[in-house]
């Protein structure tokens, strides 16, 4: 369930865009393995599955989830977890991932990642999904920590806490997305370092990195929007920084799902986070 | 879990009135129900127990959660269906998808699938009514999409339907590639479909028009029908014999062009011959 063939590289990495499909195959550099999100992939056949049975002949793969719902009080749909371990058995990527959200009510999906409380039984229950995530897949899996525009009044956990407890019980491991620690940390008022200080980098197999928007709540405040449409702003490079600095290398992805630019652009994203990964494996 | 440890429901210093007043399950579950009842119904309040970073109510925080519901389940649907979208334009598609994921949410995480009921949907929509076509449009894009993303099938070897004596070839099965898609409209369909999307395509004349749509390689594509092709298909795909098919396809068919379309086109994979 470990084995080293299990684990994606400390390089650059980019969420894969059928239009980057001919530039990436003729010249992937600074990448050095890409993202996919799982439900893309669950047709029959045609296209998407042709480009990505070329792209594990060529590159270490992720696959990102984003419809498990393993946050909601709903039990798992056992059809889409079917669906997901059927991808994951021919396909065999060096990671899969998922996020601390729900996004299925009553049956529905609702296309979009939605938070939850953090208190003890939300906790026994993410719990309990995320082992049978990991029992019916037969592998290790990665949970995202969230961007949160607001919080609920009777959560009695840190999120930071809230995570290391999920992976000290469950045996996965997390998936830092730096971006949505700047983006909480903005929206709900706290230092994003000391999120990161309190986080357990031990358990991180992969970085996440994206562009956010900026708004303003009802008081004027900033309210950023986990937006993955522009490059990926300042403050959250140097977050990168830190915990490269605290965590050492690892696999760092740029995320880039709306209005999506054209390779090169997306491209010297990634190089920046390569350059970031050189210094602090030197 | 350290009281120092930042994070939402921690940091801050939320008052504690605003709290919950008990952690109880029961608590607990209504303002998550609350939270997910109200992300579908653009009028109902901000559910309650719900704040930001200094324990105040979440208000316009609750709207983005909404706003991102709506926007990505239209947008999927405008992906779909951007010829519709262009034929209403974006204000009244903007409005019909916000009527439809209501009444019709996502079924399952699969995107690449949503929409089915789409077409049925516009065709009850009363102010749509003097677009007739629409409906008819919708299913062509659908059919488009189920097309692309169908399983992969390789093409029957048309040296296989040689040398066949008429009764056993009339009484052979063709099996259609599952790419295969029909669509048989009182529309011109495909006009309007070309004339919408594509520049300089001719301005669509009034008239029936059957579609085929096919997947050669990786990208589906449309054919118009000559007649009683359409009818021919339709009993290909309900696995009627060839024969049967024949008859059903009645005067005026071209036997030879369907078949040679068809073939070209990787629109049949296989070939059941009648027991002797």
């Amino acid at each position: 369930m470990f084995d080293a063939t299990h684990a994606l590289p400390a390089l650059p990495g980019v969420g894969y865009k059928a239009q980057h499909f001919a530039p990436i195959m003729a010249d992937p550099a600074p990448v050095g393995w890409l993202e996919i999100h799982a439900e893309n992939y669950m047709g029959d056949g045609g296209r998407p599955l042709a480009q990505l049975r070329a792209l594990a002949e060529r590159f270490p793969l992720s696959v990102h989830g984003v419809g498990l719902s393993i946050g909601g009080p709903e039990p798992l749909d056992r059809d889409h977890l079917a669906r997901l371990k059927h991808l994951l058995g021919w396909l065999n990527p060096a990671s899969f991932s998922e996020h601390l959200a729900w996004s299925t009510h009553e049956g529905h999906f609702l296309n979009d990642l939605l938070p939850l409380p953090y208190t003890t039984d939300t906790l026994a229950r993410v719990c309990a999904h995320v082992d049978e995530v990991q029992t019916v897949l037969g592998r290790r899996m990665l949970l995202e920590n969230p961007s949160s525009y607001l919080a609920f009044a009777e959560s009695t956990w840190s999120e930071t806490d809230f995570l290391r407890e999920i992976a000290r019980r469950t045996g996965c491991g997390l998936l830092l997305d730096v971006n949505n620690v700047f983006v909480s940390a903005t929206n709900l008022a706290y230092p994003p370092r000391d999120y990161i200080a309190d986080f357990a980098l031990e358990e991180v197999g992969e970085i996440h990195l994206g562009g956010h928007d900026t708004d303003a709540d009802d008081f004027g405040a900033p309210l950023l929007i986990d937006s993955h449409g522009r490059t990926v702003a300042d403050p959250v490079w140097a977050l990168l920084d830190e915990v490269l600095d605290r965590a050492g290398p690892r696999p760092v992805l740029v995320e880039w799902d709306n209005d999506v630019p054209d390779w090169p652009v997306l491209a010297a994203e990634a190089a920046r986070a390569g350059a970031t990964l050189t210094r602090v494996a030197a | 879990m350290s009281a120092a440890a930042p994070g939402p429901g921690v940091g801050g210093g939320a008052a504690p009135a605003l709290r919950a007043p008990r952690s109880i399950f029961g608590k607990m579950k209504d303002c998550e129900t609350a939270f997910r009842a109200a992300l579908l119904q653009a009028e109902a309040p901000v559910p309650r127990g719900l704040v930001d970073g200094l324990g105040r109510p979440a208000g316009r925080r609750y709207a983005v959660y909404r706003n991102n519901v709506a926007v990505a389940l239209r947008e999927a649907l405008e992906t779909g269906f951007p010829a519709v979208a262009k034929l209403i334009g974006p204000e009244n598609f903007a409005h019909v998808a916000a009527r439809f994921l209501r009444s019709s949410p996502p079924g399952d995480p699969r995107m690449m699938f949503y929409g089915a009921g789409f077409p049925t949907f516009l065709a009850g929509i009363a102010p749509l009514a003097r677009l007739g076509y629409l409906p008819d449009v919708a299913q062509l894009e659908l059919a488009l999409r189920q097309s692309y993303h169908a399983a992969d099938a390789p093409p029957l070897d048309p040296a296989r339907l040689q040398g066949l004596d008429e009764a056993t070839l009339m009484g052979a099965r063709l099996v259609p590639a599952p790419a295969l898609q029909l669509i048989r409209s009182d529309w011109p369909v495909l006009s309007v479909h070309r004339f919408t999307l594509v520049a300089g395509a001719p301005k669509p004349a009034a008239g029936a028009e059957d579609v085929l749509v096919t997947r050669p390689a990786l990208d589906p594509q449309m054919h118009l029908l000559g007649p009683g092709a359409g009818r021919f298909v339709a009993a290909l795909l309900a696995g009627a014999p060839f024969g049967d098919a024949l008859e059903a396809a009645g005067d005026g068919f071209d036997l030879s062009a369907t078949l040679s379309l068809l073939l070209s086109a990787g629109a049949l994979t296989d070939l059941f011959l009648p027991r002797p």
